[in-house]
């Protein structure tokens, strides 16, 4: 099952997609801050995202798993 | 009834108005307009430009020796070298080094943006500046407020409120001057590097890295002292983790401290006297030349090393070696997204961005060295 992995690390700024939802390659799904900075989150596969393992306002660490898709 | 309207208007600013004070308004409207509204470092346009509004408005006497207000916070402050150093204790209480402990060898890039600084000195003194104030001038390039206040209240302090300003304007502009730069010197292929994960730091490697740089550098460039010492003391709290109260006290409420009396003291500086000569003109261009020339060599360094390195860096970040933490890393972040949007480079360019910190003050304290 792919996982949308932080490739940095920062706070969850935005969640743009919700559970049950279809995804293609290229969405962004999360926007994290880091340093003032938005960073948009790319979707690396297409499917449906299963589970969102974080919330807006959360810290993060790089590798941690925001989003599963299946 | 007449003398007292005679008298009233006599004493008042308005006869002692000059047109160079009326242009220094001007300027310092202008100020308040892209602070407040774009919001162009604020924190310390809008207290400069209010500096630069009053010390204009005549017979108020706030930057008279021994009397004015502004006077004794510009004397204590700025003349004195103290407010500086807090500034630095508070960044270093804020930097995370950890990027460059990771990879040591972005102190290479923090170094080679430096070589914009000695260009810009050599341009200085061609264009008739002498040694003093060419050295005031070519700091600008190391993109770090504090630092050019430093070493131009030192050298040049006639000069402190053109070259602190156009520091500050060129940090704020970064967004603007660095990327047109980037792109020429860099092929699209370079831009699209990703590169390797950051080995992890251990809270041992932090905590030791400013004990070990303060020890190093002082050693070397005893010059530097006062800037590298509270930049390291300040780190130390916070990478210790048994003073958050010091961390938080250096980095939020003295830092916010110093920094009103910071504005406050250069925006005086810049009375129409002072402020309103051709030199200043040049000064800007000079401080931009250094800042373009900075950035280049930060480039040409990365593309350098990547002729040596297994592991390609994306050169990109060589552009980080300016100082300006951390818009110059946001910068290099954004362009290395452009060019491939799952590239981020963000944390890569903390490592050269924050070295650049480093290579400023060590490029100071030599130029302070040599021409003090």
């Amino acid at each position: 099952m792919p996982e949308l992995i932080a490739p940095i690390a920062g706070n969850v700024w935005k969640i743009l997609v919700a559970v049950g939802d279809k995804v293609e390659l290229d969405d962004e799904l999360v926007i994290l801050e880091a340093l003032k900075m938005e960073t948009p989150i790319y979707c690396d596969d297409a499917g449906t995202v299963t589970a969102i393992k974080v919330k807006e306002g959360d810290a993060v660490n790089e590798e941690d798993v925001l989003i599963v898709i299946d | 009834m007449l003398d007292i309207l005679r008298e009233l208007i006599f004493t008042s600013g308005f006869v002692s108005l000059t047109g160079g004070n009326i242009v220094m308004w001007v300027i310092s409207f202008v100020l308040l307009y892209l602070a407040i509204k774009k919001q162009y470092e604020p924190l310390l346009l809008l207290p400069i430009a209010f500096g630069i509004l009053v010390v204009n408005l005549p017979l108020t006497f706030l930057m008279d020796p021994e009397h004015g207000l502004l006077w004794f916070f510009y004397h204590y402050g700025i003349e004195l070298d103290i407010i500086p150093p807090l500034i630095f204790l508070g960044l270093g209480a804020m930097i995370d080094f950890g990027p460059l402990i990771s990879n040591p060898k972005m102190l290479l890039l923090g170094a080679g943006a430096q070589a914009g600084l000695y260009v810009t000195f050599f341009a200085a003194v061609l264009f008739g500046f002498d040694l003093q104030e060419a050295g005031s001038i070519a700091i600008i390039g190391g993109a770090d407020g504090p630092t050019t206040i430093y070493l131009t209240s030192k050298l040049a302090p006639h000069l402190l409120g053109a070259t602190a300003v156009s520091a500050y304007a060129y940090m704020a502009l970064v967004p603007i001057i660095q990327p047109p730069i980037m792109k020429l010197l860099t092929t699209d292929a370079e831009r699209k590097i990703v590169m390797t994960k950051l080995r992890p730091v251990s809270k041992l490697q932090k905590i030791c890295f400013p004990i070990i740089t303060a020890m190093t550098i002082m050693l070397i460039v005893p010059p530097a002292a006062p800037l590298i010492s509270m930049l390291m003391l300040g780190n130390l709290f916070k990478e210790s983790g048994v003073v958050e109260r010091l961390t938080n006290a250096a980095s939020n409420e003295l830092m916010n401290i110093v920094t009103i009396f910071l504005g406050l003291s250069i925006g005086a500086t810049m009375t129409a006297a002072t402020f309103l000569s051709p030199k200043v003109l040049f000064i800007f261009f000079l401080g931009l030349f250094a800042f373009a020339v900075s950035t280049a060599a930060g480039l040409i360094m990365a593309k350098t090393m990547n002729l040596f390195l297994k592991d390609k860096i994306n050169p990109l970040i060589g552009a980080a070696g300016v100082s300006a933490v951390p818009m110059a890393a946001r910068c290099v972040h954004k362009v290395g997204s452009e060019a491939n949007r799952r590239n981020y480079l963000l944390m890569f360019a903390m490592g050269p961005n924050v070295a650049g910190v480093i290579g400023t003050v060590v490029a100071a304290a030599i130029l302070l060295k040599n021409l003090g």
